[in-house]
C-alpha cells in the first residue's frame, strides 16, 4: 500500500497547487479585469460608499456626506443652515444610489471621491499621517449673497440668473428655478430614491433643467442688439454718434412684413436716433436697418468672438449659443433682434456683459475657485483665472460700457440704478411664440468704472407680469438685487 | 531488541510544541475577532473576554485530554483546527455584523464547536485504539446507508436549497451526511482490509490490466449505488462527489491498480454525463460555471451564476492583502457564511490570507497521509488516508467550485464554515487522526506496560498472536521507509486484534505517563529512527 498512499498523497498536493493557482488566479492575475467588469456592482458600491468631501460655498458645505450604519456608510445630504438646498442644486447636482450623479457631483467627482491623480501626494501624506483617506472638497466661486438675490428674485417664476465677477471670470451665482431638492433622490432607500428621481425628470416644469448653461435655449431678444452695438463698432464704420434710421415701421425688403418699435412710434431724434440713443431706448427699427447694414457675417463673426457655438465647461458643461446662418435680409434684421433663431443662454450673455465690463477681455467662467483637503482644508489645486479671447477691442468695450450705462440713465433701464454706484446694462424683451407672453431678459454689470459684477437674467414667458411684462420690469429689479449684493460690501 | 536501542529512538510527544501552537492559534483567533469588531463598529466587540475565555478553554480541554489519552499524536493537528474553527467563527460573526438584521450565529456555532470538541474528547477517551472500529465494519456501513436515507424519511428530512439532505428535530437541524461521510471511510477501510487480497490478485486481465472479478467488487459496487443513489435523490452533487472520490481514492489505496482509477473514472464520467441529461439543475450549474461572466447566467433566476460571479468579485476586490477584516463587503455575496465564507475569506484578508488557510488544510492532509504511512495496520493506513483524503477533496470541491475551477457544488469548507454537522463531523475526524496518530508514533513498550494488553479474539490462533507480537515489535521503527512491506502484516486473513485496557482505572494511565514520559540527555531531539535500527 506504500506505493497506492504516495500516490493518493500525490494527487492531494496537485488538487492544493491547483487550488493556490485558482486562487492566484482569481485574486491577482483576473483580478484587474473582474473588477473592472461591467456587472461588478462592487465597484459602483465601494464609490457610493466613500467619505466623498463637501461641495463648500463661501465655507459652508452644501453638499456632503455624513456617516450612517448601512451599507453605503455614509448619507450625502444637501443644503445647510441659510443654504437652500433647492437653491443649489443646479450646481451641486445630485449623487444617487440608483440615477448615478449630475452637476458638480459628476463633473468633479474624481476630487470629491478622491480618485483625481491631482490628489496623489495629498493621499501619500493622509497614508502617513494615519488620517482617515477622504474625498476631497471642492469650494465652489459662489457668493452667496448673489446667489441668494437671484434665488429669491426668481422666486416662483421659471428662469435663470448668472453672475460673474468679469475681471476673473468666476461664477458668482447661477440660479435656475423651479429650485429641486437632491437629498430625496440621494436616499439610501432605492425606491424612494427612483420615485424622486422620476418625479424630478417627469415635472411638467423641467425643474432638471439647468436654465443657466443648457437646457432651455432663449431668443436673446433686445440684449442682443449690445453685440450688434459691438459689431457695429468693431467694423470702424460706426462711432457711438453715428445716426441710423430710426422710422416708427421698418418695411423689410423682399417681403411685406414690417418691424415696428415696441413704443409704437418713431425713435428719438426724429427717427434719426445715434447709435447710442437706439441702444438706450432699444430702438428695433435702427437696429434691424443696422443688422441689414453690417451683413450676416459681420454678426455672425462677433458672435463667435463672445463665445456663440463654443463648447464650454465651467466644468458643467454649458451648451453653446447658436446664431442662425444663410439668412435672407428680413431674417438678418429680425435675428439683429435677438429674434428669430437666434438662441443662447443666460451664462452666454453674462460672458458678453462680463467681456465688455472687462475692457473686452473675456475670462473663461469658472465655478470651481480651489479644491481642499477636506480634514485641513489647506488647498490642494487653485483656479486661475484665464482668458477665454478679446471679443472687442478696449475702445470698442470703452465705447459699449458708456452707452450701456446710458440705457441706465436715460433708458429702458433705469430700474437698475443704484445711489452712488454707475450700473451699465441693457433690456430684452424677447418674443418667442405666437400668443406667448415675452421671455423678461436683462444684462447688467456694476460698478461701470470698476466694474466687480456682471449679470444676466432670463425670466421665461414674463414670469408674473405675463403679457405685460418687460426686460426691464419682471428681470430688472432681480439684476439689481443681485448687484447691490456685491457693491453694496 | 534491546531497551536501549527502544529508548534511543523513543519519539518525542511533542505536547509542549502542541501547546505553544495553540496558544498562537487562539491568538490569532481573538485577534481576528476583535478586528472584525473594529473594522465594522469601531469598537471592540463586547463579547470579546468571554470569546476569548471560551475558545482558549475548549482548545486547553482538548489539548489536555490529547497529553493524557494520546500523548503521542501528532502536534498540528488540534492547533490547526482551532485556528480554523476560530478564524470561521470570526468571520461568521463578521457577516453577522454586515446583515441588516442582525443574526448571532457565531454564538450557534460556538455552541457546535463546544460539541465538536466534545464529542472529539470522548472519542479519544472511548476509543483506546483504532483498530477496535474494525469490528464494527458492517455496522458502520449500515449506519451510514441509514444517515444517508434519514433526509428522504417524510417529516423528518427537510430540503433546503434545493437539496434534501437535512433533517431537522424542532429547531435544529442536521445534515447526516456528514457523519455518514466518516462511517462510510470505516466501512470502507474494513472492508477493503478484508477483501484486497481477491480484489487484487483474482479477475480477468484485459489489455494488460487485470480487472476484478465481478462478484469481489459487486459489495462495494452496490454499495456506491447506494450512497450516490440516494445523494442523485436528495439532490446534492457536491457530497455524491465526496463519497465517490473518498471511495475511489481508498479502493486504489488499498490494491495499488490503475484499473480502479480506470473503473472509477468511467463510472463518474458515465454518472456526471447522465446527471447532466436528466437533472436540470446540474445543466444550470455547468452552464453558470462555463459563461459565468456573461450578463445572460448573472441576471438567470432561479440558477444562473449571480452568487459565483458576486464570490469571485469579492475575491477579485481583495486582491493581494485583502480589504482587511470588517472593511470590505462579503454580505454582497449569498452565503458568505457558509458556501462561500472562502470567497469572504478571500475579500478581507487577500490572496495571502486564503494561502494560509490552504496551507492549514494542506498540512492536515499532509500530516494524515504520514499519520497512514507509519501505521502498523491495513485498516488505520486505510482510515487515515481515507479521512485525510475527504478532507482534501471536500476542501478541493468547494474552494475549486468558489474560484471557479470546477463548477459550483453545495459542500462546506470545512473547520470555516458555519454549519453545525459539518464542524461536529471534522472535530471527529481529527480525534480519529489524533488517535491514529498517537498508534502510529506510539513507542512499542508502551503497548505492553500493564495499562493496555493486546488479547486476541477467541477464534484467532497463536500464530496470528505472534504475528501481532512481531507486529509491534517492530513498531519503534516508525519511518515508512524501513518497514516492511506493509501489505504483509495487513493482509486479509488477520484476525480482527484489539486492544483492551485491563485496568479500569483511567489513573493509572496517568500514572503510567507521567512516570514513563521519556526524558534525559541522550534523549533524540525529534522522532526520527535510526537509520538502520536493528535490521
Amino acid at each position: 500500500m506504500k506505493k497506492s498512499l504516495t500516490h493518493i498523497g500525490v494527487v492531494g498536493f496537485v488538487m492544493f497547487a491547483l487550488l493556490f493557482g485558482s486562487t492566484s488566479w482569481v485574486q491577482f492575475v483576473t483580478a484587474d479585469s473582474l473588477n473592472a467588469n461591467p456587472l461588478n456592482n462592487r465597484q459602483i458600491l465601494d464609490q457610493l460608499s466613500r467619505d466623498r468631501g463637501p461641495i463648500l460655498v463661501d465655507g459652508t458645505p452644501i453638499a456632503y456626506s455624513e456617516p450612517v450604519d448601512d451599507r453605503y456608510r455614509f448619507q450625502r445630504q444637501y443644503g445647510s443652515d441659510g443654504l437652500d438646498p433647492r437653491a443649489y442644486a443646479s450646481m451641486t447636482g445630485y449623487y444617487s444610489i440608483v440615477s448615478g450623479a449630475s452637476g458638480m457631483e459628476r463633473a468633479a467627482g474624481d476630487y470629491l471621491s478622491g480618485d483625481s491623480d491631482a490628489l496623489f501626494y495629498d493621499k501619500v501624506g493622509s497614508f502617513f499621517t494615519g488620517e482617515q483617506p477622504r474625498g476631497a472638497a471642492v469650494e465652489l466661486t459662489v457668493d452667496p449673497d448673489v446667489q441668494q438675490a437671484a434665488w429669491d428674485g426668481l422666486g416662483n417664476q421659471t428662469g435663470a440668473a448668472v453672475a460673474l465677477d468679469p475681471k476673473t471670470g468666476k461664477i458668482l451665482a447661477m440660479a435656475s428655478t423651479p429650485g429641486w431638492d437632491p437629498n430625496p433622490i440621494a436616499s439610501h432607500n432605492p425606491d424612494e430614491a427612483r420615485a424622486a428621481f422620476e418625479q424630478l425628470n417627469n415635472d411638467p416644469e423641467n425643474p432638471a433643467y439647468n436654465r443657466a448653461i443648457g437646457g432651455n435655449l432663449y431668443p436673446p431678444g433686445s440684449t442682443f442688439k449690445v453685440l450688434v452695438a459691438a459689431a457695429a463698432l468693431e467694423s470702424g464704420d460706426y462711432t457711438p454718434d453715428s445716426r441710423l434710421n430710426g422710422p416708427a415701421t421698418l418695411d423689410l425688403p423682399q417681403t411685406t412684413a414690417t418691424i415696428s418699435n415696441s413704443h409704437a412710434g418713431a425713435c428719438r431724434s426724429g427717427g434719426r436716433p445715434t447709435l447710442a440713443e437706439s441702444l438706450a431706448e432699444s430702438c428695433n427699427t435702427s437696429f434691424a436697418s443696422l443688422g441689414m447694414d453690417l451683413g450676416e457675417d459681420a454678426i455672425a463673426e462677433q458672435a463667435a468672438k463672445f463665445g456663440f457655438g463654443q463648447d464650454l465647461s465651467i466644468p458643467l458643461t454649458v451648451t453653446p449659443s447658436t446664431f442662425p446662418s444663410d439668412l435672407n435680409p428680413p431674417q438678418l434684421a429680425q435675428s439683429s433682434l435677438g429674434q428669430f433663431e437666434v438662441r443662447s443662454t443666460p451664462m452666454q450673455m453674462a460672458m458678453m456683459t462680463a467681456g465688455i465690463a472687462n475692457d473686452g477681455k473675456m475670462m473663461k467662467p469658472e465655478l470651481v475657485n480651489r479644491v481642499l483637503n477636506a480634514n485641513t482644508l489647506e488647498p490642494i489645486t487653485e483656479t486661475r483665472p484665464t482668458e477665454l479671447s478679446r471679443p472687442v477691442s478696449g475702445q470698442t468695450a470703452e465705447e459699449l460700457n458708456t452707452m450701456m450705462q446710458g440705457v441706465v440713465t436715460d433708458g429702458t433701464a433705469s430700474v437698475a440704478q443704484i445711489p452712488g454706484v454707475q450700473v451699465a446694462a441693457k433690456t430684452g424683451t424677447a418674443q418667442h411664440a405666437q400668443g406667448a407672453a415675452p421671455h423678461a431678459w436683462f444684462i447688467s454689470f456694476a460698478p461701470a468704472d470698476d466694474p466687480q459684477i456682471a449679470v444676466a437674467v432670463v425670466v421665461e414667458n414674463g414670469g408674473n407680469a405675463g403679457n405685460e411684462a418687460y426686460g426691464a420690469t419682471v428681470a430688472g429689479p432681480i439684476a439689481k438685487d443681485m448687484m447691490e449684493a456685491v457693491v453694496d460690501k | 531488541m534491546s531497551d536501549s536501542v527502544s529508548q534511543a529512538a523513543r519519539p518525542r510527544p511533542y505536547r509542549l510544541a502542541e501547546l505553544g501552537l495553540i496558544i498562537l492559534a487562539i491568538v490569532a483567533s481573538t485577534s481576528a475577532y476583535a478586528l472584525v469588531g473594529l473594522g465594522v463598529d469601531d469598537a471592540m466587540p463586547t463579547d470579546i473576554y468571554g470569546y476569548m475565555a471560551w475558545l482558549t478553554a475548549l482548545a486547553l480541554l482538548i489539548h489536555i485530554v490529547v497529553w493524557w489519552k494520546a500523548k503521542y499524536a501528532d502536534p498540528v493537528l488540534v492547533p490547526i483546527a482551532v485556528l480554523l474553527n476560530g478564524l470561521g467563527l470570526a468571520m461568521i460573526h463578521r457577516v453577522d455584523l454586515g446583515r441588516v438584521e442582525f443574526l448571532d450565529s457565531a454564538t450557534q456555532q460556538l455552541i457546535w464547536m463546544t460539541l465538536g470538541v466534545g464529542l472529539a474528547i470522548t472519542v479519544l477517551i472511548v476509543l483506546r485504539d483504532h483498530r477496535w472500529l474494525r469490528r464494527y465494519t458492517y455496522v458502520s456501513g449500515f449506519l451510514a446507508l441509514f444517515f444517508l436515507l434519514l433526509p428522504l424519511i417524510p417529516g423528518l428530512g427537510r430540503t433546503i436549497n434545493g437539496a434534501r439532505i437535512w433533517i431537522g428535530i424542532g429547531p435544529l437541524s442536521f445534515q447526516p451526511g456528514e457523519i455518514a461521510k466518516i462511517l462510510l471511510a470505516i466501512f470502507f477501510a474494513g472492508y477493503l482490509v478484508a477483501y484486497r487480497d481477491q480484489l487484487v490478485l483474482a479477475g480477468p486481465k484485459i489489455l494488460g490490466i487485470r480487472f476484478p472479478r465481478l462478484r469481489d467488487f459487486g459489495p462495494i459496487v452496490i454499495a456506491w449505488i447506494a450512497s450516490v443513489g440516494v445523494l442523485v435523490f436528495e439532490r446534492d452533487l457536491g457530497t455524491s462527489l465526496l463519497f465517490f472520490g473518498l471511495f475511489v481514492a481508498m479502493l486504489y489505496v488499498a490494491t495499488s491498480k490503475v484499473s480502479w482509477i480506470i473503473i472509477g473514472m468511467s463510472f463518474f464520467a458515465a454518472g456526471a454525463v447522465l446527471a447532466t441529461l436528466l437533472f436540470s439543475h446540474v445543466q444550470q450549474r455547468i452552464d453558470g460555471w462555463l459563461n459565468a461572466l456573461t450578463a445572460e447566467e448573472y441576471n438567470k433566476t432561479p440558477g444562473g451564476s449571480y452568487q459565483l460571479v458576486q464570490g469571485l468579485f469579492g475575491m477579485a476586490n481583495g486582491g493581494l492583502v485583502g480589504t482587511g477584516l470588517g472593511e470590505g463587503r462579503p454580505n454582497m455575496v449569498p452565503y458568505a457564511e457558509s458556501d462561500f465564507i472562502y470567497a469572504s475569506f478571500g475579500e478581507e484578508l487577500g490572496m495571502a490570507g486564503l494561502f494560509v488557510i490552504l496551507l492549514c488544510y494542506l498540512l492536515i492532509f499532509e500530516r494524515g497521509i504520514r499519520t497512514a504511512q507509519k501505521l502498523r495496520d491495513g485498516f488505520g493506513t486505510l482510515l487515515a488516508a481515507g479521512l485525510s483524503f475527504t478532507i482534501a477533496l471536500q476542501v478541493f470541491v468547494v474552494v475549486g467550485g468558489v474560484t471557479r475551477l470546477i463548477p459550483l457544488t453545495g459542500l462546506t469548507t470545512p473547520f470555516l464554515a458555519q454549519g453545525g454537522s459539518s464542524l461536529v463531523a471534522n472535530w471527529v475526524i481529527i480525534a480519529l487522526l489524533l488517535r491514529m496518530s498517537d498508534n502510529a508514533r506510539r513507542p512499542v513498550d508502551e503497548f505492553h506496560t500493564g495499562v493496555l494488553k493486546i488479547t486476541e479474539d477467541p477464534d484467532s490462533t497463536t500464530a496470528s498472536a505472534r504475528r501481532r507480537k512481531k507486529s509491534a515489535d517492530d513498531s519503534d521503527r516508525t519511518d515508512a521507509e524501513h518497514r516492511n512491506s506493509p501489505s504483509d502484516r495487513t493482509s486479509s486473513d488477520e484476525s480482527p486484534t484489539t486492544v483492551h485496557a485491563t485496568t479500569p482505572a483511567d489513573e493509572a494511565v496517568t500514572t503510567n505517563l507521567s512516570t514513563r514520559r521519556p526524558s534525559g540527555p541522550d534523549q533524540r531531539p525529534t522522532d526520527e529512527p535510526t537509520q538502520g535500527g536493528d535490521r
